[in-house]
This record gives C-alpha cells, sequence and structure tokens, in this order.
C-alpha cells in the first residue's frame, strides 16, 4: 500500500483516535502514516453491532414468553457469555446456567440478585423489569 | 510520582508496548518492525470449533505476550512479569514499581475502557498498556493504540486490570530490567531467529489449521459458507473476518505491511537482496488481504451474493496462501552469514 493509498474514511475511532498504518513512500521504503479509518472496516463492525442488537432483541422476547430469566437479556445487552457472567459474579458456570431458567431464578435470594446487578450496573427491581439506563451502558 | 516517559503511537498495542518499554530502558535502537519482527508475530490460524462473540476464530497474530517475551530473550533483556489474585495487593505492587521508577505494562480487557469508543468495547482481554506515574490521583496511562497518553482512575484500572472472561489478565503486569548494552549483533542474531521461527510457525505446523496451510483451509471453508450457512451467516462470518484482520489490535492486512518494513529495516542490518525482494512480496499479499476485506464488504453489505462471489473470496485467500508460501520458503533458503 502506498503512503496516498492509506484510507481516511473517518469512523468511530477515527473521532478519537487516529490510527497509525504501514505503507510505501515513493522510494517504495516503508514509512507510517495516520489513518482515520476505513469504509470497509466500518462496515464490518456495523454487522457485528447489528447482530447485537438482533440477539439483544431475541433475548428479550425470549424473556417476555417466559422462556428464559432476565439475566439472558442482560447478559445479551452487556455482549457477555455464560464464562464472562461467571466470571464477574463470581457464580460457577453452571450455576449461571441454572439460573437462566426462569423457575430457579423466580427464587433466587436477594443476596445473589445484588450480585448479577452490581455486574450489569442496574437495580435489583431494573433486572425484572428488564428496565435500562440507556447513558449507563 | 511520575517517570520520564515519552509516549508512542503504534500500528498495534503489543508492539507498541515493547517498543516503549524497551525504549524507556535505554533501548534506543528498537522499532516498531523489528519488534514485530524479532518476536515472530506473523501468523494465520482459523480454529472452527472455537467461537467468538458466536462467529469463528481467527488469529492473524501469534498469541499474546510472546512478541514481547521472544524480543526480550532475544535481546538478553530481564522480565519480570507477575499476576495477582488479590485486587489490593496487584494495586500496591503497580505504586511499589512506580516509586522504584518502572514503568510497567499491564494486559486489560477493553470492555471497560473508558477512552475507547462504545462500538470497539467487546469483551476482549489481551490489549496492552502501560502505566508510567501517577498525577493528582490517576494513573497516567500509555496507550500505544491512542494518539496521546490518557489516564485512569483507580477504579477504572483495577477494573480493566481484572476483567473476566477468556484470556483474562488477572491483573498480569510486567517491564523489562535493564541490563547489558543492546549490540548491532544482538539484534542480527534476533532478526534471524525470529525469522527461522516464522518459518516454521508459516509452513511446518502440522494440521491445516495454522499458518500457509490454515489460509488455504479457511479459503476452501468460504466457498462452502454460502451454502452451509446461508447468505446472513456467512456475511456475518466474513465481517468476523474483517473484524478480526484489519482492527486494531489484530491487523491482518496490516501485518502485512509491518512485515514488509521489517525485512527493509532486517536489510540493514543482514545486507541480503532476497530480504528487500520479499519485503515487496510481504507488500502485495498485504494488497492481497485487503482486496479480499473489500470483496467480503461487499458481500456482508448485500452488495454481492452469488455463489460465484464466495469463489473468489476463497481464491483471493487461496492466492495469498501460494504468495505467501513462495515468500517463506525464499526466506528459508537465506544463507546467513551470522
Amino acid at each position: 500500500m502506498k503512503k496516498e493509498e492509506v484510507p481516511q474514511d473517518l469512523g468511530s475511532l477515527g473521532k478519537v483516535t487516529k490510527e497509525v498504518c504501514y505503507a510505501t513512500d515513493d522510494t517504495g521504503k516503508y514509512t507510517t502514516e495516520l489513518s482515520q479509518g476505513w469504509d470497509v472496516k466500518a462496515g464490518a463492525l456495523d454487522v457485528a453491532w447489528q447482530d447485537i442488537a438482533e440477539r439483544v432483541a431475541a433475548a428479550k422476547a425470549k424473556v417476555l414468553r417466559q422462556e428464559a430469566s432476565p439475566l439472558l437479556y442482560f447478559m445479551e445487552l452487556k455482549l457477555m457469555d455464560v464464562g464472562v457472567l461467571a466470571g464477574y459474579t463470581g457464580f460457577w458456570k453452571w450455576q449461571v446456567r441454572r439460573h437462566l431458567h426462569p423457575a430457579v431464578f423466580s427464587k433466587l435470594p436477594e443476596r445473589k440478585l445484588r450480585r448479577y446487578a452490581a455486574v450489569f450496573e442496574v437495580s435489583i427491581s431494573d433486572i425484572n423489569s428488564l428496565n435500562v439506563h440507556e447513558d449507563r451502558v | 510520582m511520575k517517570i520520564e516517559f515519552e509516549h508512542i503511537q503504534a500500528a498495534h498495542c503489543e508492539n507498541g508496548v515493547t517498543v516503549s518499554l524497551l525504549k524507556n530502558i535505554g533501548v534506543q535502537k528498537i522499532t516498531e518492525p523489528l519488534v514485530f519482527g524479532i518476536g515472530s508475530g506473523l501468523f494465520f490460524t482459523y480454529i472452527p470449533l472455537l467461537k467468538v462473540n458466536k462467529g469463528p476464530a481467527f488469529a492473524f497474530r501469534t498469541m499474546p505476550g510472546l512478541i514481547f517475551k521472544r524480543t526480550c530473550r532475544a535481546l538478553g533483556i530481564t522480565v519480570r512479569r507477575r499476576r495477582f489474585h488479590r485486587k489490593d495487593k496487584a494495586q500496591a505492587y503497580l505504586e511499589d514499581c512506580l516509586d522504584a521508577g518502572h514503568a510497567v505494562g499491564c494486559q486489560v480487557g477493553v470492555y471497560y475502557l473508558p477512552y475507547f469508543p462504545k462500538e470497539y468495547r467487546f469483551h476482549f482481554n489481551a490489549h496492552n498498556l502501560i502505566v508510567y506515574g501517577k498525577d493528582e490521583g490517576r494513573y497516567l496511562v500509555s496507550d500505544p493504540i491512542m494518539e496521546y497518553p490518557t489516564s485512569l482512575s483507580d477504579y477504572e484500572l483495577e477494573r480493566v486490570r481484572f476483567a473476566r472472561g477468556v484470556l483474562s489478565p488477572r491483573g498480569q503486569l510486567y517491564y523489562p530490567v535493564a541490563g547489558k548494552p543492546i549490540t548491532d549483533e544482538l539484534i542480527r542474531k534476533g532478526i534471524r531467529k525470529g525469522i527461522t521461527r516464522n518459518i516454521r510457525d508459516m509452513l511446518h505446523i502440522p494440521g491445516p489449521i495454522a499458518g500457509i496451510s490454515g489460509i488455504r483451509y479457511t479459503g476452501r471453508r468460504i466457498k462452502k459458507w454460502r451454502d452451509s450457512l446461508g447468505l446472513k451467516k456467512a456475511g456475518l462470518y466474513l465481517a468476523q473476518l474483517v473484524r478480526m484482520q484489519e482492527e486494531i489490535g489484530t491487523g491482518g492486512g496490516g501485518f502485512r505491511y509491518i512485515y514488509a518494513a521489517f525485512l527493509q529495516e532486517a536489510y540493514a542490518y543482514c545486507p541480503d537482496d532476497v530480504l528487500m525482494q520479499i519485503s515487496m512480496s510481504f507488500t502485495r499479499s498485504g494488497d492481497l488481504w485487503r482486496t479480499a476485506a473489500v470483496q467480503a464488504a461487499g458481500i456482508y453489505k448485500g452488495r454481492l451474493g452469488n455463489q460465484a462471489d464466495f469463489n473468489q473470496m476463497g481464491d483471493y485467500l487461496l492466492e495469498i496462501a501460494d504468495l505467501e508460501k513462495q515468500s517463506f520458503t525464499a526466506l528459508s533458503k537465506i544463507k546467513w552469514k551470522i
């Protein structure tokens, strides 16, 4: 890639910082050039976020149909999987998996719910009502 | 406490941290491409069974941490490295290091990194940054991805140092200790070692998923994705490939350019014309990776979608595999005079 060909399509990262790219100058020698972003990359990121949005919506629907506990919704919202959630809450993975069942979840004592609420940065009542504070997400 | 420290921006976080830390202890000759080459950073693997964010797992570089480790070992520099169970001990140790005048590298997760744009915050735990001081209760941070140094509060730093999930950092920090002066001879040996090891990684790892055969395998699989996964999921998978390839911190096409730059710099130490020729061929393979990314973008943005387009995509990867195989084979024929 030549220095002039380094893409400069302003993306979400480009607003915060430019990134270093290695490219060749006129004589073919390598040098660095700052890039503001590239459409192809931005597109890939968009696709990933669209997919996440769809997964969150699907999770919400599932919770409302009582097929999963509210944990599933917040897990998808925070891009977590069972392993990550288990890590942050200190539960075992099998416990988290069990808590994903609505029947089990509804019987959880408050001290356990509090651990989930702290990780999701919401209150316990928010967990049950699927209430999200957009500003804190 | 504040250590004299020069912030260096780099194309890749681990290279950047390595360069900055080494320069900080007086190794002035080191540059990002040299670090990447001596650390044998170039790699490819596709692990179909492992899923990252519900997509396939690709990697375009070696395991996190290896570039730093190998570079320091090649230059005969001692590395202190620690992980912690307890958060308070991790912080106390960090402050001790800063008091003793060491800038330290930290492995962190990016999900809770406040200065990152929200779009980039995934649960990815192999990011690296440098803490080089504390001022008015905030840690001074040099993140090689950023143009300028930033800062983090106690809580923010603790949170990213103890991020959870795959490859969780567990507060890991590391710093090199200044030792013998670095001679050209050492660098030359490092270059040779780095290249030889990279040849091994790309050409000689058995099995179909790593190195050149991994690229070829991915190419062949992609041609089948349209039928086996459906257009939508195939698009998602390709978007994942492009993100792993071009995004900050991973950069596959970008890595080829860095490697080409490394070979140019290596030429200054070991004048062998093959290095310059192969540098050009890595530039070409970097260009090809980018062409492939554009093709992939056509598919995940819905502009392309025929089987012919998937075949074309797969063929790009096969072409890259051939080209890189030639390059590494040529490198393996170099008669080293060291």
